[in-house]
């Protein structure tokens, strides 16, 4: 690759339960002034935007419509991605390095107090014909994927408690989070069951929020900013979007984006080179089976790891330092977004009580939630 | 900047409520195009697909749903979209990926079943309109067209007896079209004696609901060369959103459209487009949309795109053939897919395998726009044999 490219600003709104007293475009409006302030541009400037936006969580149709005014982008190029973050952050990078302009500005936006039926337009993801008529809601997807993948790996049912202990009380100290909780695996494994062996304190709850990041190529950047992120590997991949044709136990589609991104990278051993992962964890177990899925664990490992405090912010490899979406929220198609904002704050050791001591790489992982197959992978050095 | 080529194509027929579902529709398009030069899936790199709103579908995250019918099974997959713009934008968002050099070959896949909206997707438009400032008035797309219709007319004087000979032209095209829906011959009589949907827009001033897919293969200079003898490269894009707020605006001339071609154009190194383009595809889902288009395009000056209508310069056999496929008015428009059908359409006349749709002159340079969203989206292809 000729050219390398780096994130030179990036702003948010922080995350919250819900957001009354702001629209949509208001969050976004935020988090871009904050990202052109640290970036120290104008909108101007900016050569080209991505936004993300999936329709249904956005109550639009088309909803690419309402990106450009608030960014500033009016009769600039954008365009939008239904996917996730790093997604759009994959794009942007590839419109860099086709020479559209030196500069990209990345968007994306959570509203998720708005959705009055979450669970209802989840199962309308589903093919309509071989998996709608079978109404399941999201969470027994989530139950049955839990069961097979402790039944694979032989994780117990208090390995996985423990990353929902770990995320909430990290999230206690990132003043951008908003569910941050002290418990303990008792609590975890006593509150309700959603479906077994899911129980409520393993599901992620909702955040509102928006985070939208500058990009350059490696001249801007430099000229920009003396604490250039710089993408070193990025990958994205989707299985198979059907219930019956996929792996239950295994997360083939990180696995695939993480390896794109490593071979991106020079990176062989993933967990010696890499310092710290900010991980999907809509579910508990996603973190473990994410963990296994890109070789930061090998199979079974994940859980005992986590047990033992490995993925402790002092621990061997810290694993959701920011307190991951069990502790932010889970975010949607931001949740790319979350992560990647969590990574460039630690690199630039602005991370405050929970900043990681000596840390030169970091990874972002997201994954589109059920019922699909899809992830990404971004990995960022400073 | 790697130089990127489109090497094959494929397109389903176009048709109101087809049996297939969104996926097949979609899976028919990819094998065609694989098939077109003759490549595997396994040659494939990556896979982008446009599709616009999933209202019309009836699956929420549509992206995700279409991604094994278009051939991303295991692959790095991703889709984008701008409203009526996305087909033009498919090839774009491909050219980026192997532009870039992080692929070599692409397949890029646009799907719309409008059917599935039901019993129209009229219904599913409503959605588009802003909550709390348009929607309560209950919009119709028709609306806003015929007040941009109206203004566009008033401005430059035009009739509409004039305007209805697009529909003429591009429906008669369609003829020769083994894709298209409503070919045929008609008068401009017709036209204007078809049911007044919303003065001025008559119904056959507008193009049918349809469902259908196109697919084309890109690939990077060094593969395009080993894999077909006729690469069509693709050698300027250029694209825009305009604000939201579409009442502020003059609705006269769409500027959105003149941005995306001038970026289009200053990448192809075209100074004089209506010299040097010499065939194009502008989007057409209403008749004055082609002729707005036209001259948002630098193709004809400002207020005389009528009168060069009226000379025939924009017929088949004329000195800018436009819209030689017959448009989304003949052909039928599946949304994302018209789009890519038009590129597909230039691709095949730069090829010169347009068959009896060939335009005369053997055409070197070509181009094909979209627009779409509350009247705001241009996106532009200029493409080279």
């Amino acid at each position: 690759m000729a050219k390398r490219v780096a994130i030179v600003g990036i702003g948010t709104t922080g995350f919250r339960a819900t957001t009354p007293d702001v629209s949509y475009r208001e969050l976004t409006y935020e988090a871009a002034m904050k990202a052109y302030m640290d970036a120290g541009i104008e909108p101007k400037d900016v050569d080209s935007f991505v936004s993300t936006a999936e329709d249904f969580f956005e109550g639009y149709s088309i909803a690419d419509e309402y990106s450009p005014d608030q960014l500033g982008a009016v009769l600039k190029p954008i365009y939008t991605v239904p996917g996730d973050f790093i997604h759009s952050l994959a794009s942007a990078y590839m419109m860099i390095l086709s020479g559209i302009g030196p500069i990209s500005v990345v968007q994306g936006l959570s509203k998720a107090s708005n959705m009055l039926t979450l669970s209802e337009m989840v199962t309308f993801a589903m093919d309509p014909i071989y998996n709608r008529p079978l109404k399941e809601s999201p969470h027994a997807v989530a139950g049955l994927e839990m069961a097979r993948f402790m039944y694979e790996t032989g994780t117990t049912r208090e390995q996985i408690a423990k990353v929902v202990v770990k995320n909430k009380r990290n999230a206690l100290t990132n003043p951008y989070a908003g569910h941050g909780v002290l418990v303990d695996i008792d609590y975890v494994l006593n509150s309700e069951i959603v479906s077994y062996p899911l129980t409520q304190m393993d599901i992620a709850p909702h955040s509102d929020g928006a985070v939208v990041a500058v990009l350059a190529e490696e001249e801007t950047a430099k000229a920009l900013t003396d604490k250039p992120i710089w993408i070193r590997g990025i990958g994205w991949c989707s299985d198979t979007p059907g219930l019956e044709t996929r792996n239950w136990g295994e997360a083939i589609y990180a696995q695939i984006a993480a390896e794109m991104a490593y071979k991106m990278a020079g990176i062989r051993y993933p967990r010696k080179e890499i310092d710290f992962a900010e991980i999907n964890d809509e579910f508990s177990y996603k973190e473990l089976q994410h963990l296994e899925a890109m070789r930061i664990c090998k199979k079974g490992e994940a859980g005992p790891f986590t047990a033992m405090g490995g993925t402790e912010i002092n621990g061997e490899f810290p694993v959701n330092p920011s307190g991951g979406c069990l502790g932010v929220g889970n975010l949607f198609e931001l949740n790319g977004g979350h992560k990647v904002l969590e990574v460039v704050r630690q690199l630039r050791g602005e991370a405050g009580k929970n900043q990681l001591k000596n840390v030169t790489t970091g990874l972002a992982q997201s994954w589109r939630g059920i019922p699909t197959t899809t992830g990404t992978v971004v990995i960022l050095s400073n | 900047m790697r130089r990127v080529a489109i090497v094959g194509a494929g397109l389903t027929k176009f048709y109101r409520n087809v049996q297939e579902t969104p996926k097949e529709l979609a899976y028919e398009a990819a094998k065609m195009a694989l098939d077109s030069c003759e490549m595997k899936l396994s040659d494939i790199d990556c896979v982008v697909n446009g599709t616009a709103p999933d209202a019309f579908d009836g699956v929420h995250m549509k992206g995700e749903y279409l991604s094994d019918g278009s051939g991303a099974y295991r692959k790095p997959y991703m889709r984008h979209y701008v409203g009526g713009g996305t087909g033009v934008l498919s090839p774009i968002h491909g050219w980026f990926h192997v532009a870039s050099g992080m692929f070599d070959t692409c397949l890029v896949v646009a799907e719309e079943k409008m059917s599935c909206a039901y019993p129209h997707p009229a219904g599913a438009f409503l959605t588009i309109f802003d909550h709390t400032t348009e929607q309560p008035l209950y919009p119709t797309l028709i609306w806003i067209f015929a007040i941009e219709m109206n203004r566009f007319m008033t401005t430059w004087g035009y009739k509409k007896e004039d305007i209805a000979l697009v529909a003429v032209k591009n429906k008669k095209n369609a003829i020769d079209h083994p894709s298209a829906q409503l070919p045929g011959e008609i008068t401009v009589e017709d036209v204007l004696n078809s049911e007044i949907m919303a003065w001025p827009v008559n119904r056959l001033d507008i193009s049918p609901t349809s469902d259908g897919a196109a697919a084309i293969v890109l690939a990077a200079e060094h593969v395009a060369r080993r894999v077909t003898e006729k690469p069509i490269w693709i050698d300027g894009v250029g694209w825009c959103l305009d604000t939201a707020y579409w009442c502020t605006r003059d609705l006269y001339y769409p500027d959105y459209v003149e941005v995306a071609a001038r970026m289009a154009y200053k990448m192809a190194g075209i100074k004089e487009p209506s010299k040097e383009i010499h065939v194009a595809e502008p989007y057409d889902p209403f008749t004055y949309k082609e002729l707005h288009h036209i001259e948002g395009l630098l193709l004809a000056p400002r207020g005389k795109s009528v009168e060069m209508l009226k000379d025939g310069y924009f017929n088949r056999d004329g000195n800018l053939p436009t819209c030689p496929s017959g448009g989304a008015l003949g052909v039928g428009n599946p949304i994302a897919a018209t789009g890519l059908m038009k590129i597909i359409e230039i691709f095949l006349q730069l090829r010169g395998e347009a068959g009896k749709r060939q335009v005369p002159g053997k055409p070197t340079c070509g181009l094909a726009q979209a627009w779409g969203d509350l009247m705001q989206v241009g996106t532009v292809v200029v493409m080279r044999s």
